[in-house]
């Protein structure tokens, strides 16, 4: 792959991922926070499987920087970069490892991405009680990250390179 | 037919994951059913601090925090729900009233938390 095409791919996957962010923000919420599906994911999965894990990386970090800088609050910046971080190096781990397809990956991706987001949670605010929320963020991500797994599979087999 | 055959333990790989992932949040709330009494307090919390607390016996309506930022507290029927906030994502306005012994409602923008507690306060007081 050239450098301009490359590039290009990257530019959009970061355009698509952001768009996907913007549609799940106009979803109705649930009434947990940090429940959502993770949408954003699908062009994440597919710029690791296509790319690699430094361009996941780029994809997923820039989107998460501009969604907060465009829709929402700098303090929801902290959540979303500790839940991405994670989430992104437990892919790209399980990803080398060769043993999951883009599902499990992703799945993998959609429960710690929420595990992050709650660690950072009870991190700022200095409490133990959030940890109540774990087990309806792990099936909620769960949920989430097959949905999302099995349109970036789809994807990843569908679309040209 | 070669990459079918090298896609099956894939899948296998993943349905493990997904039921163990399952298993795991099924026995955490299975322990947290088990373990959860009814509350006697909605206590909150600005900044990890502990500012109040409130009988849940008792129904009332407190407005936490001043001026341009605020969060009401409710409490009626034994229960404590966020019904107003001035937040920007209003997460907390959304979720469900709490009841039992742990349960917290977080309001993330104004770093406030009503956390119930089981002890009753020992007096009422009104920040």
């Amino acid at each position: 792959m050239t450098r301009t095409r490359k590039t290009v791919l990257l530019a959009l996957l970061t355009a698509a991922a952001m768009i996907l962010s913007y549609v799940e923000s106009l979803l109705p919420s649930p009434g947990v926070p940090g429940v959502k599906l993770g949408l954003a994911n699908i062009a994440v999965i597919f710029a690791l499987y296509r790319l690699g894990g430094r361009e996941a990386a780029a994809v997923s970090l820039v989107r998460v920087g501009m969604v907060s800088l465009l829709f929402g609050s700098l303090g929801a910046l902290f959540y979303s970069l500790a839940g991405a971080v994670l989430s992104l190096l437990v892919m790209a781990l399980l990803r080398r490892t060769d043993r999951f397809s883009s599902v499990g990956v992703s799945v993998a991706g959609g429960v710690s991405h929420n595990a992050g987001q709650i660690l950072m949670a009870m991190l700022l605010l200095e409490t133990r009680r959030l940890i109540w929320l774990l087990p309806v963020l792990v099936l909620s991500g769960l949920a989430g990250g097959v949905l999302v797994g099995l349109t970036a599979a789809l994807l990843i087999k569908r679309i040209p390179r | 037919m070669d990459k079918n055959r090298r896609r099956q333990p894939k899948v296998r790989a993943d349905l493990l994951l997904i039921g163990a992932l399952l298993l795991l949040s099924g026995a955490l709330l299975l322990v947290q059913r088990l373990h959860r009494t009814a509350g006697a307090a909605a206590v909150v919390y600005v900044n990890g601090e502990r500012r109040a607390a409130y009988p849940l016996s008792e129904d009332a309506r407190v407005t936490i925090g001043e001026g341009e930022n605020y969060n009401v507290l409710v409490i009626e029927d034994g229960r404590a729900d966020m019904t107003e906030a001035t937040c920007p994502d209003k997460l907390c306005v959304r979720m469900h009233p709490i009841r039992y012994v742990g349960e917290t409602i977080t309001c993330l923008p104004h770093r406030t938390q009503i956390v119930v507690e089981g002890d009753a306060p020992p007096e009422v007081d009104i920040p």
